[in-house]
C-alpha cells in the first residue's frame, strides 16, 4: 500500500493583520535603549539627550505655562492655513473634476506649483503678506491647496461612472448628481489626501516659524538649535510627532465616521 | 405609452455597431432583445432610454405615459448601480427626492415598492451587507418607485449565479402578473428570453440588424422550464444564433 502522507499548508502570509500594541512596544523599547545608552555613556550626550531629561524638560514646560504658549499659536496657525488651503483645494479640485475646461486650464498649473519648495518662498510672502500672521497662513495654505487639489481631482475622476449614468438615468438634477453622487463617492480619496496634505502642513508650519516668530513650535526649536540644547530641541520634536500622530488619529475617526457604508 | 424605434444605425468612428433597427415596444409587454456579445445590444438599450445618440434614425415615444410616472424611461443595471453609501430605502428615496413628491407620498412609495420585492425587513441595510439577488431587487423596487412607463432591463439577472437567476425571475413573473408594465429586456441568455418576452427580437452580430422577431402567446405565469412549446421556441433562438455567436467569437479572437 503507499505511504500516506499529510498535504503541507502553504498558502500562509501576505495578509496584515491587526497586532494590538505593538507599535507601542517598539517606541518604548528605542526610547530605553536610547536612555541606557546615554547613561551607560556608550551613546555621548552630544549625539543624544537623555530621553529623562528631555520628558522632564517637557514637564517643566507644562509646568510654567510655556508648553501652551507655543503649541497654541502652532494650532492656530495649523488651522487657520490648512482650512484655508483644505477648503481652495477641494473647490478647485472639484471644478477640475467636473469641467473640462477648468482641467484644461488648471491641471499644468497646478503641476507647475506643486513641485516648488514652498519654504523657498517664504522671504516672498513676508514682503506679501507681512512678518506676522498672514505669511505663515499663506504659505501653509499653498503647501496644503496643491495636493489637496490633486487628491480631489483624482477622486472625482475615480468615482463609479455607472452611479452617474443611473443618476441621469432617473432624470437627477446636475446639482443632486454632484451633491449626492460625486461628492460622496470622492471623499475616501479626498480623505485620504487630506492625511496627506496636513503633513505637509505641519512640516510647513515649523518652517514658516522658524523665521519670524516669537512663539510657536518652530521658534521654540529654532532658539534651542541654536543654543545646542539638545532636551529641549528633542522636547520640540516630541511635540511635533504627538501633533502629527493627533491629526491621524482625527483623520482617522473622521473616516470611520463618514466612510461607515465601506466594509 | 408605447415606444416606435425607427431605421436606427449606430457607427463609434467608423465600426457600425447597429444597422437600420425599426422595431415597436407596445405597452403592457416585454420586449427581450437578444444577440452574440458585442452586436450592439446594450447600446440600443442606452439609445432608447436616451443615455446616447444614435448616429441615424429616431425613437419615437408614442401617447402619453401615466399621470403618475415620475421617469418614463428607467433602467435596470446589470451591476445594480446602487449607492454604497446609502441604505436600501436612502438608494429608493434617492431617485424621489428631487420629484415634486410630498414626505408622505414618498415614504409611502418605498414602502410599496420595498413590500412588493419582499424588501421591506432590509429597509436600513447597507448595500454591502445584501446578496447580488438582494440588490438587483433592490434596484428593481428603485425602477418600479417612479413608476416607469417603460423599464430598460440591460442583462439584469447576468451577474447573478443560476439558483438566484431562477428566483429573480419567477420575481419579475409575479410582478408582471399583478401589475403588467412594460419592458425592454437585453440578455444573452435564451432560457431567460423565452421565460419573460412576449417578443423577442434576434439581432445578428456586429452590425446589430434584426435577423427575426419571435412571438411567443404562452402567458408568463404559465411557462414553465418543461413546456415543449418554450424548449422548441428555445432551439429555434439557438439555432438562428449558433453561427452568428461562432462567428462573433471569431471575430474578436483576431481582433
Amino acid at each position: 500500500m503507499a505511504e500516506a502522507r499529510q498535504v503541507p499548508f502553504r498558502g500562509g502570509g501576505f495578509r496584515p493583520v491587526q497586532k494590538r500594541g505593538v507599535g507601542l512596544v517598539v517606541f518604548v523599547l528605542l526610547i530605553a535603549v536610547v536612555e541606557w545608552g546615554t547613561r551607560a555613556g556608550w551613546i555621548s550626550s552630544l549625539t543624544l539627550p537623555k530621553p529623562s531629561d528631555v520628558a522632564r524638560t517637557l514637564i517643566g514646560l507644562w509646568q510654567s505655562g510655556l508648553l501652551m504658549q507655543h503649541v497654541l499659536p502652532s494650532l492656530s496657525r495649523l488651522a487657520v492655513g490648512s482650512a484655508m488651503g483644505v477648503t481652495a483645494g477641494i473647490g478647485i479640485g472639484v471644478l477640475i473634476g467636473l469641467f473640462s475646461l477648468a482641467r484644461a486650464g488648471l491641471v499644468p498649473l497646478v503641476a507647475a506649483l506643486f513641485p516648488i519648495p514652498k519654504i523657498a518662498l517664504l522671504p516672498l510672502f513676508v514682503i506679501w503678506f507681512g512678518i506676522d500672521e498672514g505669511s505663515k497662513y499663506a504659505l501653509i495654505a499653498l503647501g496644503t491647496f496643491t495636493p489637496t487639489v490633486v487628491a480631489t481631482f483624482g477622486a472625482v475622476d475615480n468615482v463609479d461612472r455607472t452611479l452617474i449614468r443611473m443618476g441621469q438615468s432617473f432624470g437627477l438634477p446636475w446639482l443632486s448628481i454632484v451633491t449626492k453622487i460625486v461628492l460622496p463617492g470622492a471623499l475616501p480619496g479626498i480623505l485620504s489626501g487630506l492625511r496627506i496634505s496636513l503633513s505637509i502642513g505641519i512640516i510647513l508650519l515649523v518652517a514658516a516659524e522658524m523665521l519670524g516668530a516669537q512663539y510657536g513650535i518652530g521658534a521654540y526649536i529654532l532658539e534651542a538649535g541654536s543654543l545646542y540644547d539638545l532636551e529641549r530641541l528633542f522636547a520640540g520634536v516630541v511635540i511635533l510627532s504627538a501633533l502629527g500622530v493627533t491629526v491621524s488619529f482625527l483623520i482617522g475617526r473622521v473616516e470611520t465616521r463618514m466612510l461607515r457604508w465601506r466594509s | 405609452m408605447d415606444l416606435t424605434i425607427e431605421g436606427l444605425t449606430h457607427r463609434y468612428d467608423a465600426v457600425e455597431v447597429l444597422s437600420d433597427i425599426s422595431l415597436s415596444i407596445p405597452s403592457g409587454r416585454i420586449v427581450c432583445i437578444v444577440g452574440p456579445s458585442g452586436c450592439g445590444k446594450s447600446t440600443l438599450l442606452r439609445m432608447i432610454g436616451g443615455l446616447e445618440r444614435p448616429s441615424a434614425g429616431r425613437i419615437l415615444q408614442l401617447g402619453d405615459p401615466p399621470a403618475d410616472c415620475l421617469n418614463p424611461l428607467t433602467f435596470v443595471f446589470q451591476d445594480f448601480a446602487l449607492l454604497p453609501w446609502r441604505s436600501v430605502a436612502g438608494n429608493i428615496s434617492l431617485v424621489l427626492e428631487d420629484r415634486a413628491v410630498s414626505r408622505k407620498d414618498r415614504a409611502d412609495r418605498i414602502a410599496d415598492v420595498l413590500a412588493r420585492t419582499n424588501l421591506s425587513d432590509f429597509a436600513n441595510a447597507l448595500p454591502r451587507q445584501l446578496s447580488g439577488g438582494m440588490k438587483q431587487r433592490v434596484a428593481i423596487a428603485r425602477a418600479l418607485a417612479v413608476n416607469p412607463a417603460v423599464m430598460l432591463m440591460d442583462e439584469p439577472l447576468s451577474a447573478l449565479d443560476a439558483q438566484t437567476r431562477e428566483l429573480l425571475m419567477d420575481d419579475l413573473v409575479g410582478l408582471w402578473t399583478r401589475t403588467p408594465f412594460t419592458a425592454v429586456y437585453v440578455t444573452h441568455n435564451l432560457s431567460e428570453a423565452v421565460r419573460l418576452g412576449h417578443k423577442i427580437v434576434v439581432l445578428s452580430r456586429r452590425p446589430g440588424r434584426i435577423r427575426e422577431v419571435v412571438e411567443i402567446d404562452t402567458p408568463l405565469d404559465q411557462r414553465d422550464a418543461t413546456d415543449p412549446d418554450l424548449a422548441r421556441a428555445q432551439d429555434h433562438l439557438w439555432q438562428l444564433m449558433r453561427e452568428e455567436a461562432k462567428a462573433a467569437d471569431a471575430e474578436l479572437a483576431h481582433g
